[in-house]
């Protein structure tokens, strides 16, 4: 699901139950959505990108 | 009338009534009449415990008077955010939400303050659920900063640091999930600590996002935050020695990128005042980068919002009137988050704690601005930076989410003022949270210039 079919279908589900004001917040988080799903550390399954590792939790 | 009044430290209470100087008593009666005077106003207390505050001052006295000394937090008034629980108060977080509840027990933090002696003065009004970063949105009204009545001190934790501004409370515990110890301070020129997670138990405490709330003190200097941090933490976290050392050769990365790029003017100029005192001090500086810095806000969207709505959708099904009509929105956000994004989010957040622990790598430290801009209006949803204007919420989680998302360690301390007289802070990030303290008692002094904020004098 694309960013912008979420958005379509949370925007309707959300008029649905009463709640229209939750439109902005909904496109904030769309936008988001799209800002991670385009960053170069997402995995992809044919292994055309290279994982960035995992790190610790700050050590002390 | 203004004037520059220089707050009063848990250190230098702690040696006064040693001395035989004052007491607990009268130093808690002083905190009492403050709350007295100017609350009506400022509106930094949800609720105040005068007669037992003044009852367990009296005890603190006797204590120290019959030889037997807690250590430097015995007799000194705290305030609490009121999102730890209290026993026998109710947990408000500041909303309808849980007006009937009622503490069965102490938050861990409590009890430690408790057993160290502190004198528990009130609870503190804040941003509903700790959801916000300016408390207008509380079931018990807006915050005002006690220097300016019509701007925010910042928050969540607003009444906390309020309460410690106007000199309601030596210091205050609050809770930080994306930036709510370390924005009011900046905003209100206190000393505000985020530990490393984990360092301090949230058992007590109402979560907003659990994998991102810290628990921690705001206060006058870092000295008292350590003495705070010492007394809260988990053993195995009050690590390294006493909080002393010198700032010459210390060596600090200073993130530029995406960091500086939506920064208030004023706050610009303080801030490189501040990098020339530290380098005439002897620290050595030089540019660090994120490289993954523009996902910051996307990240952490997804996983506070996305663990606030699990904890929130029961009575956002069965009393969803008792929020506040943003909160609701918000918390209702969190809950058409995919898995996917979520799990994402969680990926990107090891990227981001790999490259803040690589650019710490070497250095003693991390340093940036606090906050973006200096205290912003109530009321205002905007803020302008520079030739735009950008969501309040938005430029004021900018330079300290990240740190709750990768768990490192920060401290925000007083770094200059505007030309009105708000305080502007400096950001300081390490490893862990005992050398931190220590690096930043080492440099407080040159980011400082000077410890004196001005409070209006009545």
């Amino acid at each position: 699901m694309t960013p912008e079919d979420w958005l379509e279908s949370a925007r309707a589900d959300a008029r649905h139950r009463g709640l229209p004001d939750l439109r902005p917040a909904l496109e904030g988080l769309a936008r988001a959505a799209g800002v991670m799903r385009a960053a170069d550390w997402n995995d992809d399954a044919s292994g055309a990108s290279e994982s960035a590792p995992a790190a610790p939790a700050p050590a002390g | 009338m203004t004037g520059p009044v220089e707050l009063p430290s848990i250190v230098d209470l702690a040696g006064s009534i040693r001395a035989g100087e004052t007491t607990s008593e009268a130093a808690t009666e002083r905190c009492l009449a403050v709350i007295r005077n100017r609350d009506a106003s400022i509106n930094a207390f949800i609720a105040v415990l005068g007669e037992t505050a003044l009852d367990a001052a009296r005890a603190a006295d006797r204590e120290l008077r019959s030889g037997r000394d807690r250590g430097l937090l015995h007799g000194v008034p705290i305030s609490i955010k009121d999102i730890l629980d209290m026993s026998g108060l109710p947990t408000t977080a500041a909303s309808h939400v849980r007006r009937e509840h009622v503490a069965a027990r102490d938050a861990t933090v409590v009890a430690r303050l408790r057993e160290a002696g502190a004198v528990l003065v009130g609870k503190t009004n804040l941003h509903e659920f700790a959801l916000g970063t300016t408390n207008e949105e509380s079931a018990y009204g807006p915050v005002h900063h006690p220097l300016d009545a019509t701007r925010s001190p910042g928050g969540s934790s607003g009444g906390s640091a309020a309460s410690v501004l106007a000199g309601m409370a030596y210091a205050s515990i609050g809770t930080d999930t994306g930036g709510s110890i370390r924005i009011p301070c900046a905003a209100c020129g206190l000393v505000g600590l985020k530990p490393r997670f984990r360092d301090v138990p949230t058992q007590g405490v109402v979560p907003l996002s659990a994998s991102l709330d810290h628990v921690g003190p705001l206060c006058a200097t870092v000295a008292d935050a350590a003495a705070i941090f010492r007394t809260i933490a988990d053993a195995p976290a009050i690590d390294g020695p006493p909080v002393t050392g010198s700032a010459r050769g210390l060596r600090l990365g200073v993130p530029r990128r995406y960091f500086f790029d939506l920064l208030d003017d004023e706050v610009a100029r303080a801030f490189e005042a501040t990098c020339a005192r530290l380098t005439d001090a002897g620290v050595l500086l030089d540019e660090v980068a994120i490289p993954h810095a523009s996902e910051i806000a996307a990240i952490y969207l997804h996983v506070a919002l996305t663990e606030a709505a699990a904890f929130h959708a029961r009575t956002l099904e069965s009393r969803p009137d008792d929020y506040t009509p943003t909160i609701r929105v918000r918390l209702e956000a969190g809950r058409y988050v995919l898995a996917e994004d979520y799990l994402r989010a969680l990926r990107g957040r090891d990227v981001l704690r790999s490259e803040v622990s690589a650019a710490l790598d070497g250095r003693d430290g991390l340093l940036l601005p606090s906050l973006a801009v200096p205290a912003t209006p109530l009321g205002a949803a905007t803020v302008r930076v520079g030739t735009v204007d950008e969501p309040v919420r938005n430029v004021t989680l900018r330079l300290t989410q990240l740190f709750n998302i990768t768990g490192h360690p920060a401290i925000t301390v007083p770094c200059g003022a505007t030309g009105s007289g708000l305080p502007i802070g400096a950001q300081l990030v390490g490893s862990a949270t005992a050398s931190l303290l220590q690096v930043a008692a080492a440099l407080e002094a040159p980011i400082r210039g000077s410890r004196s904020v001005t409070l209006p004098r009545s």
